[in-house]
């Protein structure tokens, strides 16, 4: 303990100076994470419940059932749903045919170091590549569906939902044992048996717990689809962008604020579930 | 997101030569199947980089030829009556080296300290360290416009972003600099150094702290690559980056050559900042 190792040091120390308790040291971080994360939050949800001229108001909440709140929730739900499926598979297939190469191989080190990069490239840059791809001045085809909601925006969010499905899912897929596999074939299991009642039951916690991350991933996204071409504010971040920026709302609630509360709900919802599933998932990986 | 750590760890308990159990047959079917997937995601991730390449490298975009005049362009490019292009160029890399460092004070002593004499907090500091993951970036600028607006009323420059990049790399930070930290005795450590008579400020910057400095410089490079590529907050806070500075172009002058070969040099260097990271930051062999 680092408390007998102080104790052990006192009598060097004593009487030279008063100390303050060690939690003292802490208190640096605390007040800079408090200022710029845990305010923050909490302005958010006290202007959530309050309305316009200040008053106590939980009426406010009301604000999310409203037709064009409830088609933005709708539209997050679609993008982020599809694109966490699209990414799911496609990135359990790739981190599969990674999985069984050569562990040391020059392959597996490519994909696991760009899935990396491109897991965190999105934003700006992102929109535009897609633009000169596909785009209206597209250099492969001109394709027509590039700026149809889920479609086309949900292919430029595969991109970075693949490469982070590859980086949670790959250490899931390391861990089924060459021995589990050998065992079932020795007791007579087709390939298929295997996956059915082997190795699919032991992947299917990392597999949802992978999903919902990917999931949380595209709710929260916002550069993307703000800087693609479609101009049009289909999801709640860019909900969010067009409250805070036209200060008069017809409801009597911060918009804004209320539309925060309920993504980050959402949010909290899926990553909650997430770590649980890990933790579930974690049981086969050691 | 949370998936970026994973990049420097090599693969655990992978046996080499995995399908040795595997006849030959299905082995080859297998590599097939490699072959194939590995040529279609390639393909995928690729072609949009390259297209963005291509078009950076054209005259004027969509009209054919090579030139690298957009490339060029990006020192001299301008609208009238705002800052250059290369000035946000500027602030960004500052704000990414201001960021790295801020994170750095800010967490590393933060961490020793805990580790060493006041481990019964540690749970809470990393529940909010890892907290700005469940927080969308959309809606945690929502709460900091009155925070802003007071810093603003003092300084307007972009650089006063670096406030809140701070809390954007936490969770990054955090990963990265807990890892090192993990890896290293600290107790033991400090025990030694205290028992020679060493103050707690020469245990951690003089003891513990080079122990620890390829996670260090993990943490950096996450932070400033995090950093170069935000665009979120700086866009609703009315600051203007170099991302929101190539976006507004975008929406200004729908393409313009300029964006292209910016973004694809911002994502190159970004890329080059990550790579570096990928090998500096695998453990080295033989040790513990």
């Amino acid at each position: 303990m680092a408390t007998t190792a102080e104790n052990a040091a006192r009598p060097a120390w004593a009487g030279r100076r008063l100390s303050a308790p060690a939690w003292v040291g802490v208190v640096p971080f605390l007040g800079y994470v408090g200022v710029f994360l845990v305010w923050p939050v909490a302005i958010v949800v006290w202007d959530a419940l309050h309305n316009k001229n200040g008053a106590l108001d939980p009426s406010t909440l009301k604000y999310l059932g409203d037709p064009t709140v409830r088609t933005a929730f709708l539209h997050s739900f679609e993008l982020s749903i599809g694109s966490a499926l699209f990414g799911a598979v496609l990135g359990a297939v790739l981190a599969y045919a990674v999985a069984i190469g050569n562990p040391q191989g020059f392959v597996r080190r490519v994909y696991t170091a760009a899935s990396g990069v491109l897991a965190q490239f999105g934003g700006v840059t992102l929109a535009f590549a897609f633009l000169v791809l596909i785009g209206p001045i597209g250099l492969l085809v001109k394709a027509s569906w590039y700026q149809s909601f889920p479609w086309g925006i949900g292919l430029i969010y595969a991109y970075f939902q693949v490469p982070l499905m590859v980086l949670v899912f790959l250490p899931a897929i390391d861990g089924l044992k060459v021995q589990w596999r050998e065992a079932s074939e020795n007791l007579g299991a087709s390939a298929r048996q295997y996956w059915l009642h082997v190795g699919g039951p032991l992947l299917a916690p990392a597999f949802l717990g992978a999903l919902l991350l990917l999931f949380a991933n595209a709710l929260s996204a916002f550069a993307t689809i703000q800087a693609w071409e479609n101009q049009i504010p289909y999801v709640v971040p860019q909900v969010i962008n067009t409250a805070m920026t036209s200060e008069v709302g017809l409801s009597s609630a911060n918009e804004a604020d209320v539309l925060a509360v309920g993504l980050i709900l959402m949010v909290a919802v899926v990553m909650t579930c997430y770590a649980l599933l890990q933790r579930r998932a974690a049981r086969w990986l050691r | 997101m949370a998936a970026i750590t994973s990049l420097g760890e090599t693969p655990l308990d992978a046996e080499p030569q995995r399908p040795r159990g595997l006849q030959g047959r299905r082995k080859r079917r297998l590599n097939v199947f490699r072959y194939v997937v590995f040529t279609i995601f390639g393909a995928f991730f690729l072609l949009p980089l390259l297209a963005l390449l291509r078009m950076s490298l054209e005259p004027a975009a969509g009209n054919g030829g090579w030139s690298i005049a957009a490339w060029k362009q990006i020192v001299s490019y301008s609208v009238v009556g705002t800052p250059s292009l290369i000035s946000r160029v500027v602030i960004t890399l500052e704000l990414a080296v201001i960021t790295g460092a801020a994170v750095l004070v800010l967490l590393v002593p933060t961490m020793i300290w805990i580790k060493l004499r006041v481990q019964w907090i540690s749970r809470t500091v990393e529940f909010l360290c890892l907290l700005p993951l469940t927080i969308p970036a959309i809606a945690l600028v929502v709460g900091l416009v009155p925070i802003y607006n007071w810093i603003q009323q003092r300084s307007v420059s972009a650089l006063m972003l670096f406030w809140v990049y701070v809390i954007l790399a936490l969770p990054y930070a955090y990963r990265a600099l807990s890892a090192g930290l993990n890896a290293v005795d600290a107790k033991t450590l400090s025990e030694a150094a205290r028992g020679l008579g060493a103050s707690w400020f020469t245990v951690m910057f003089r003891i513990i702290v080079p122990n620890m400095r390829q996670a260090i410089l993990n943490a950096l490079l996450l932070s400033s690559a995090l950093v170069l590529g935000e665009f979120t907050i700086a866009y609703l806070l009315l600051f203007v980056n170099l991302q929101v500075e190539l976006y507004s172009i975008s929406r200004n002058t729908p393409n313009a050559s300029v964006i292209f070969s910016t973004s694809f040099g911002a994502l190159l260097f970004t890329f080059i900042l990550l790579i570096i990271l990928s090998y500096v930051g695998r453990p080295r062999r033989g040790r513990m």
